[in-house]
């Protein structure tokens, strides 16, 4: 068979205008304890159905709620039980392997603070931290990151990310580095470092972003490169190739933070789950990015070796969508959804869900899923429990005004 | 140190439009030539050419794929065919144990023999996308100051649609130059209607296939609503987020235009917008604190003219503006301003962007903003008088520096915010590289940064051009100047 290195197309693009970034001090406070503990944070922008994801197959309103389409142990192809009451989508095994390992954990009917239905605003909440949309420029994992006493400085290098463009959730006063693989002959490093010069006497920003995209490239170069591209079969059929970046940028994230002197928090995006029409839960789209997330979950796990009994990954999403099908085979925006754990240092085997139900009586607003978690008590409990954030830090400036949401205990083994 | 009337002019230039061609003489009134830009009718124009409008788009790619279809199906019979007869063959040869090798060995040279099939180049669909690809950035090379164009680009990325939702492919440069184009300096009502019921948008944001509850349709086949569409063209086309609309406005919006959908590609009349009311939900409805009782089409139509008027659109569309064309923080004053132009012209384009170009905080504010990927490729080909043949290498420059062509990642369209694009700034590098090595060692950068710039050429730029190692060198680092990165 031929293996050709695999190349990044236009749909790829759309699907994960994939950001990896990651602040390379070594948290002090767990290393003290012996510990060298990874956080990895996946966003999934466009709003991902939960209950497509994880569902509800023990409740009685279920099948009323989604009649055929509702996803259930003996629809074709089967869910995969979970609990007795909750049951995963068939086109995630990975996930539900971890799962069965005690290395994954569901948290269901989970929301941000955000009660609208504007995605633009909803991943400002989840990304910023903020309580509303457009109240700050800086990121809750940066945030966190940078109120963590340092230890020593991982490879004399700050943070990264994959991609041209840096997330919210990424940006503020821990420095980001970001790397995006370019097709085209890289300029040199004498042209780079005359550009360099130029920009130091005439434009610190351009300095500063140059400076750190070509240093990161650097590491790229020699971190990745071929391990991952001969991995990697020549992806067939309509979203292979989506499967092939998803899984492509996770093993990535996953050998730079594996590495003894790589970065320890990073953060992945995914797009495309807006699923307004044919959303596809059992076969097509969503189906097929949710394999690739479980692909990419998979290369997570097979990327870091050793250093995954020591990772937590966090997968999360701006809101959740309708609970009933709309009038295209699809689901509109909505509130609830889940959050996906996993990782060795998850406490996984378990549903974590204080559950509404499905009734029509218990659905927000008549249409979409009740949120009883936070999520900001997701994110603390892991941020508090597996990289030692105060937690008054987390109340105050990684989630402000969360000061009555307490970090859900328990998270991490 | 005030700023000469040409340095000041070389700014509005690039701020507006594009780098100019050649450094305007002293007493050059950039003002002046950008309002006579803004009054010429032949500017923003596509000459369309041997370009497909919406409609023929759709029904010719209707037709494509039925080929490939009957092509596939024709294939898959043959290679049952062929495998069956020689199924048949080896057994009942009879001959020696050999025979079966030696008729695969045959086979194989056979298939040796064969000339290999010729690759096949883009479907149908991404031609198109090319082609309108390749119109666009000729008419941005073509252009005079650029102006209008930016205006088109703006609008564009304002109601943007997406190539990677595989239908609306070949129909995202139709819609550029039947819902946005004609509009560009008319009313922002007839720019919206336009769009709204265009067919890309109608697919990219899934309202073809939406209907009403109790409409004739929804009834009999149990199906309904889809908000999408109504829910984007409150959030982002008109009024803006938290205006104060709620979810029963989006809801019952979204019923209101029910029935807003397209004609069956396979007829002869397909691909074009229709009013179909039997996908329209019957009735009265409210939206934003107003029944609109009309019947049918009208209902639509009454809402959109609405938000057109509400002052809230006004002044989303005045921050947009201000933000895209002056400064990341839209100044207050302007916005103000541009918000009353709007609301006194009854949404007149034309009028806003004379506002924006005599505006004296268009002229004052420093040169901060960074270039849009798209911006800053065409004005580096403009600078190095390159035209490509080709438009790939240009669409796949788009890919890398994070602003693909007509493919924004979400409804809210690319950035106008010089953050958002500042790590992109490596790539653009590689990117400038690339066509430096392209216009060649004939070029000579100090001519080239002196026409461009002329006396907004810094001290150290200059001195980085003069020591560069080669000139394809130098030009690459022209184009990465502050001077042509910012504006």
């Amino acid at each position: 068979m031929i293996v050709r290195p695999h190349r990044a197309t236009r749909r790829e693009l759309l699907l994960a205008s994939g950001v990896l970034f990651a602040w390379a001090n070594m948290p002090r406070l767990a290393l003290a304890e012996g510990r060298d503990p990874r956080f990895l944070v996946v966003i999934l922008r466009g709003a991902m159905d939960g209950l497509a994801a994880v569902a509800p197959v023990g409740d009685p309103d279920w099948m009323r709620l989604r009649g055929d389409d509702a996803l259930t142990l003996a629809s074709t192809p089967a869910a995969l039980p979970l609990d007795g009451f909750f049951a995963l989508n068939p086109a995630m095994p990975n996930l539900h392997r971890l799962y069965q390992a005690r290395q994954a954990a569901i948290v269901h009917a989970v929301a941000s603070p955000y009660r609208e239905r504007s995605h633009f605003d909803g991943q400002d909440v989840l990304e910023s931290g903020f309580t509303r949309p457009g109240a700050a420029d800086t990121g809750w994992l940066n945030r966190a990151l940078a109120s963590l006493p340092p230890a020593h400085p991982v490879d004399g290098r700050d943070a990264f990310a994959v991609g041209p463009i840096t997330p919210l959730v990424a940006r503020g006063p821990a420095p980001v580095l970001s790397w995006a693989p370019s097709r085209l002959q890289p300029a040199s490093s004498d042209m780079t470092s005359r550009l360099l010069d130029l920009y130091h006497h005439t434009d610190p920003m351009l300095a500063r972003a140059l400076e750190e995209r070509s240093a990161l490239a650097a590491i790229a170069r020699d971190g990745k490169g071929k391990s991952t591209a001969q991995t990697m079969q020549r992806p067939v059929g309509p979203y292979a190739s989506v499967r092939a970046y998803f899984i492509e940028a996770a093993l990535a994230a996953a050998k730079f933070m594996a590495r003894p002197d790589g970065p320890r928090v990073g953060a992945l995006a995914f797009d495309g789950w807006d699923t307004h029409a044919n959303e596809g839960v059992a076969k097509g789209r969503l189906s097929s990015l949710l394999g690739a997330l479980d692909g990419a979950i998979a290369a997570l796990e097979s990327g870091a070796g050793q250093a995954w009994k020591e990772m937590a990954v966090a997968v999360v999403t701006e809101f959740g969508r309708t609970a009933r099908i709309n009038g295209t085979e699809g689901t509109d925006h909505g509130t609830a959804t889940v959050a996906l754990l996993a990782g060795g240092a998850i406490k996984g085997g378990r549903v974590i869900a204080d559950w509404p139900g499905v009734g029509e009586a218990s659905l927000y607003q008549g249409r979409d899923l009740k949120p009883t978690i936070d999520l900001r008590a997701v994110m603390k409990g892991i941020l508090r429990d597996h990289l030692r954030a105060d937690e008054k830090v987390l109340a105050n400036k990684v989630f402000p005004g969360s000061a009555d949401i307490r970090p859900l205990d328990g998270l991490i083994v | 140190m005030a700023l000469s009337q040409q340095a000041q002019a070389i700014i509005a230039l690039n701020r507006f439009g594009f780098s100019p061609r050649s450094v305007p003489s002293l007493q050059f009134d950039a003002r002046a030539a950008l309002l006579a830009e803004l009054d010429d009718p032949r500017t923003g124009q596509i000459d369309s050419g041997d370009l497909r409008s919406s409609g023929a788009a759709m029904r010719a790619v209707f037709e494509f794929r039925q080929e490939r279809k009957a092509e596939r199906m024709m294939l898959a019979r043959d290679a049952a065919k062929s495998e069956k007869a020689s199924a048949e063959m080896q057994p009942g040869a009879g001959e020696a144990a050999g025979a079966g090798a030696k008729s695969s060995s045959m086979r194989a040279a056979e298939d040796a023999a064969k000339p290999p099939q010729p690759k096949r180049g883009p479907g149908l669909p991404q031609q198109i996308y090319l082609a309108e690809a390749k119109a666009r950035f000729d008419a941005a090379l073509a252009a005079d100051c650029g102006f209008v164009e930016r205006l088109v680009w703006f609008w564009s990325n304002h109601f943007c649609v997406s190539a990677d939702k595989g239908q609306v492919r070949p129909l995202c440069g139709a819609f550029e130059r039947e819902a946005i184009r004609p509009h560009v300096r008319g009313k922002f009502a007839d720019m919206l209607m336009a769009v709204e019921t265009h067919p890309a948008m109608l697919l990219y944001l899934d309202n073809a296939r939406s209907m009403g509850p109790d409409s004739v349709a929804g009834r009999r086949r149990n199906k309904g609503l889809n908000e999408n569409l109504a829910r984007e063209t409150l959030e982002l086309h008109t009024v803006g987020v938290r205006t104060g609309y709620s979810q029963a406005d989006v809801t019952n919006f979204a019923k209101v235009i029910t029935g807003w959908s397209i004609t069956p590609p396979r007829r002869p009349d397909g691909g074009e917008f229709v009013f179909n009311p039997r996908l329209h939900e019957p009735g009265a409805q409210r939206v934003i604190g107003h029944v609109y009782a009309e019947p049918g089409m009208g209902q639509g139509r009454a809402v959109l003219l609405a938000l057109a008027k509400n002052p809230a659109t006004a002044r989303h569309i005045a921050t947009k503006l201000a933000r895209h064309f002056v400064a990341d923080e839209s100044p207050p004053a302007l916005v103000e301003r541009l918000a009353a132009c709007y609301r006194d012209t009854d949404g007149d384009l034309k009028e806003l962007a004379k506002v924006l170009v005599t505006a004296s905080e268009a002229w004052d504010a420093p040169r901060a903003k960074l270039r849009k990927p798209s911006e800053w490729l065409v004005n580096a080909l403009r600078v190095l008088d390159l035209s490509p043949p080709d438009v790939r290498p240009l669409i796949q420059a788009l890919n890398l520096l994070g602003e693909p062509l007509w493919r924004p990642p979400a409804p809210n369209g690319f950035s106008d915010d010089s953050n958002a694009w500042l790590d992109g700034i490596a790539e653009r590098l590689d990117v400038a590289n690339q066509m430096s090595r392209r216009a060649g060692v004939l070029t000579d950068p100090q001519e080239v940064a002196a026409r461009t710039l002329g006396p907004l050429l810094s001290a150290d730029t200059r001195q980085t051009l003069a020591r560069a190692e080669s000139r394809p060198q130098a030009l690459a680092l022209l184009l990465m100047s502050p001077e042509l990165q910012r504006r």
